[in-house]
């Protein structure tokens, strides 16, 4: 602790202490550098691990390596639907904790935390035996694409539209219901109101939710990973068999499109967020 | 607020889905890995069968349990979670300090920057990792550039709380950094201006201050690392494994569902129980909210 | 003066964004004085009272306390403690931890930290409440343990930030009074921010006014009322007629000059001026009257009335006149009937004692 100030600086300017720039620069080192050396060499030519030389070969042959194409594709398709309908199941539930009392509504909303608390592997191994009992497991693998998904959607939408119910209900608490009540009174049915008032209302809110339950469904590994039949493999579990097995380049570049993508949601997320904050200051 | 019954048709509409979905697709298989628990594999034709079992037959799945081998599972989890949390949370705190006491402009990008990693898969930033860390991988190539000794961590007890680090970093960042910036500055000032110096005004009044953040993101951090089993199967293999692993195990390999069922319980007490104690502990300091 | 307990000199404190929030300061501060620094938010004020906690640190200059450059020392070195805006009294601790915080953590023993506690828990009236919890307390309340907690220190300088801008107007009052008595029981340098001109002139010996980082004046009450030295003291402090004019000559100590609305009038000065000045004249140093007032000394100009504002004990009258300018007047309302006496519209004659004109050059 320096017994003197810095000419200009105040005891709390911590931000300007010289070790806490260097554990901020240590921390984001650790954070960064394998994912920017995972980038770096999804364009190496070679597969060693050693720099050989820039390519763009490996997301070509990533793109035409039908395996990887595939899992990836099921992974969006996945991630979309489920965006869909977690939207949707966490916007109605969100309003009717909003709008309602009702007896046992406490433990009804701790029961709604319980998949975002319970260990994941819990849920996962839990919906394996109820897919594997009740016949769903195997009575949706000759389905059409992508409906031969339908088990890991169901399974993502239950994780899912709890986390979206969270962030639309914190977008609910600075309503002011007397434009419903507004509306109502001007001779809105109350389907009118909820298009006309509430829906534009709740619109960055649903737009953060939604990539929130989408960078959620590409990000769920081990839910996933129990209740996908052989056929339905997501891009996440086909990293898991490869890396078991054998590493290849090709891994990196799909890895690199899985992150550009996910980085793009979050952004989007962000700068349709931030607004919000601006409006209640 | 309305009552649910003056609006019975609106409340039965918004409420129906999302009850119906979570009791089907997670009370039910809960059920379901419950019974299980408690269940044995059914004897048909002198031959243990694959697919049939005796329901609500045994409680010989959690005396297994018990047994030493797997209890020191479940011990490595909570120790290993435990030094993960505690590491996490020596890293966060000065970061999330850090961050909050920097000019306001550069706030959300530096906090941005330590959560922004948390965005991307789970298993791509532990396949990033094991590039890093694997015999040949980067970090030994940067450690021959320099001409320093190599390293072997990965497959190691080290390799595996860097893991847990590496990805739960961000959870107690987050919470951390929002009690941090709710904190009232001039608690802080107070104190120096009273006389007590930096350590002291840390102990008394910044930490206790900010024990609410501090203990969410422990609860952030520890929950999911208990329940882990990518980074100890990908980053520690087969001698490293956690109680998520022997579950998986279970459900796989070694295909014995009930016991797996058995375990999987007993890690949910555990969570639970960790739950609790979080909950006693937030009642005892209600008030200390900054 | 004696040795100085603070003393300021050249202090200048440059935010990183390279605002000066305080230009080239320099402020001598005597023992037992009620120091106030006044002046309108962001004029620096707050920022100088926390370079002399510590809490902040000058970009150049010294700041002397009891006798020694403490411009660098961190805060929980210095002889000073600081009564916060915001209170801070710390949530999670009762009256008497809070109070006796600042003896702990400088290792008092404990037998007479307590009593030391409980003595200045005495003083602010508040030792039944000792075992309360600061969010069990009214704003007052709270207020008054901020006190204590800073004065059981025996600081040599006790510094107040905005202390009564908190509390509600009732509250107010009586805790002015009280802060004036505090002061002259415990006897300790009391520096004050505030940008409330009735705080400042009830309560200080002596007042700093601050403008856009620099000093405009340090006096009494009474000098800065009747003697400002620059037009944003003159309008800072009190209601004041601003009026501007141009210099013709100077004669000794008194300035002839031509006054927008008045004509040629002369003024006494104590200073030389350049050729452009404002005339300053309070509004209850102007008097109206039917006929034309007597005496040859007085300027007297004829206006028409604007506007009456009634006040109960005074009347505020704005009156037109002449090259488009306007006077503001107070009126003592003496007589029951009749309220103020003057109404819109009418002609009259408004006169003053050139005596009571302040000629400014700044």
């Amino acid at each position: 602790m320096a017994a003197r100030l810095k000419p200009g600086q105040g005891p709390l300017d911590y931000g300007s202490r010289l070790w806490l720039k260097i554990l901020f620069a240590v921390v984001l080192l650790f954070l960064y550098a394998p994912i920017a050396s995972l980038i770096a060499f999804s364009f190496n030519v070679d597969k060693t691990g050693v720099w050989h030389g820039f390519t763009f070969q490996n997301y070509i042959k990533a793109w035409h390596n039908d395996a990887i194409f595939n899992a990836l594709s099921n992974s969006l398709a996945i991630a979309f639907c489920s965006t869909i309908f977690s939207t949707i199941l966490g916007a109605m539930t969100a309003l009717a904790l909003w709008r309602f009392k009702f007896p046992f509504k406490t433990p009804f909303e701790g029961f709604l935390a319980l998949p975002i608390v319970v260990p994941e592997i819990c849920m996962g191994v839990a919906l394996a035996l109820f897919y594997s009992k009740t016949g769903m497991m195997t009575a949706v693998r000759d389905w059409i694409w992508p409906l031969n998904l339908i088990n890991i959607i169901i399974a993502h939408i239950a994780f899912s539209f709890p986390f979206v119910a969270v962030v639309v209900r914190s977008r609910l608490v600075g309503f002011n219901r007397q434009l419903e009540e507004a509306s109502k009174d001007l001779g809105a049915s109350e389907w009118q109101t909820f298009t006309n008032v509430i829906v534009p209302f709740l619109m960055p809110s649903l737009i953060a939710g939604g990539l929130l339950a989408f960078t959620l469904s590409l990000d769920d590994f081990v839910i996933t990973f129990f209740s996908s039949g052989p056929n339905s493999v997501t891009f996440p579990v086909k990293i898991y068999s490869m890396v078991k097995t054998t590493i290849t380049p090709q891994i990196n570049a799909a890895s690199t499109v899985l992150i550009v993508i996910t980085l793009l949601a979050t952004f989007i997320a962000m700068k349709i967020q931030a607004p919000v904050k601006t409006e209640k200051s | 607020m309305d009552y649910w019954k003056d609006f019975r048709k609106v409340f039965f509409t918004l409420m129906t889905l999302g009850s119906f979905w979570m009791l089907l697709f997670f009370v039910v298989p809960m059920g379901f890995l419950f019974v299980l628990s408690f269940s044995s594999k059914a004897i048909v034709n002198g031959e243990t069968s694959i697919l049939d079992y005796n329901y609500f037959s045994t409680i010989a799945n959690y005396v297994d349990a018990a047994g030493s081998s797997y209890l020191v599972l479940l011990g490595r989890a909570v120790l290993w979670s435990a030094i993960a949390t505690i590491v996490c949370l020596l890293l966060a705190y000065p970061l999330a300090f850090a961050v909050c006491f920097s000019a306001p402009k550069w706030r959300p990008i530096l906090l941005l920057l330590l959560i922004l990693p948390f965005w991307i898969n789970l298993l791509i930033r532990t396949y990033a990792l094991i590039q890093v860390l694997r015999t040949n991988g980067f970090l030994n190539q940067a450690l021959g550039f320099f001409h320093l000794p190599q390293t072997d961590i990965l497959f190691g007890t080290s390799a595996v709380i860097m893991g847990l680090v590496y990805v739960y970093l961000p959870f107690m960042v987050l919470p951390l950094y929002s009690t941090i910036e709710k904190l009232d500055k001039s608690y802080l000032e107070a104190s120096l201006d009273l006389g007590a110096s930096q350590p002291r005004t840390f102990w008394s009044i910044t930490l206790p201050l900010t024990m609410p953040g501090v203990i969410t993101g422990i609860i952030l951090v520890f929950i999911p690392c208990l329940g882990s089993f990518l980074t100890s199967d990908l980053l520690g293999g087969p001698n490293n494994w956690m109680i998520g692993n022997a579950i998986q195990n279970q459900f796989g390999e070694a295909n014995n569902w009930p016991f797996g069922a058995a375990l999987s319980f007993i890690l949910m007490y555990a969570t639970f129980f960790v739950l609790f104690v979080r909950a006693m502990l937030t009642r005892r300091s209600k008030g200390v909210d900054a | 003066m004696t040795d100085p307990i603070v003393s300021i000199r050249n202090v200048s404190k440059r935010f990183s964004g390279g605002v000066m929030a305080v230009d080239n300061v320099s402020i001598d501060i005597a023992q037992n004085e009620f120091f106030a620094l006044l002046g309108p938010s962001g004029c620096g004020k707050t920022t100088l009272l926390r370079m002399i906690s510590g809490l902040d640190s000058p970009t150049q200059g010294q700041i002397m306390i009891g006798g020694e450059d403490m411009a660098l020392t961190p805060p929980n070195l210095r002889p000073t403690n600081m009564v916060f805006q915001s209170y801070a009294v710390f949530p999670h601790m009762t009256v008497m931890d809070n109070v006796s915080y600042g003896l702990r953590v400088t290792g008092v023993a404990a037998d007479e930290a307590k009593r030391r506690t409980i003595e200045a828990l005495e003083m602010v009236k508040l030792e039944h409440l000792a075992e309360r919890k600061p969010d069990q307390m009214s704003g007052g309340q709270r207020q008054r343990v901020a006190l204590a907690r800073a004065l059981v220190k025996r600081p040599k300088v006790l510094l107040l930030d905005e202390p009564l801008s908190a509390l509600d107007a009732k509250l107010r009052d009586g805790m002015r009074l009280e802060l004036t008595r505090l002061q002259e029981t415990v006897g300790i340098t009391f520096i004050i921010v505030t940008h409330d001109q009735d705080e400042a002139l009830s309560m200080a010996t002596r007042i700093a006014v601050m403008d856009k980082g620099a000093v405009q004046q340090i006096a009494t009450p009474a000098e800065l009322y009747e003697q400002p030295r620059t037009r944003f003291v003159a309008d800072f402090i009190g209601k004041v007629n601003l009026i501007d004019a141009a210099v013709l000559g100077q004669n000794g100590k008194t300035a002839n000059c031509v006054a927008a609305g008045l004509g040629k009038i002369e003024v006494g000065t104590d200073k030389t001026c350049g050729d452009k000045a404002t005339i300053a004249i309070r509004p209850e140093k102007l008097k109206l009257s039917t006929a034309e007032p007597k005496g040859a000394s007085l300027i007297k100009t004829k206006a028409t009335i604007r506007d009456v504002a009634y006040y109960g004990d005074t009347s505020h009258v704005v009156a037109d006149i002449a090259d488009g300018q306007h006077l503001d007047i107070n009126v003592q309302n003496n007589s029951r009937v009749g309220g103020s006496g003057f109404d819109r519209g009418q002609k009259l004659w408004v006169s003053f004692d050139p005596q009571d004109a302040l000629l400014l050059t700044e």
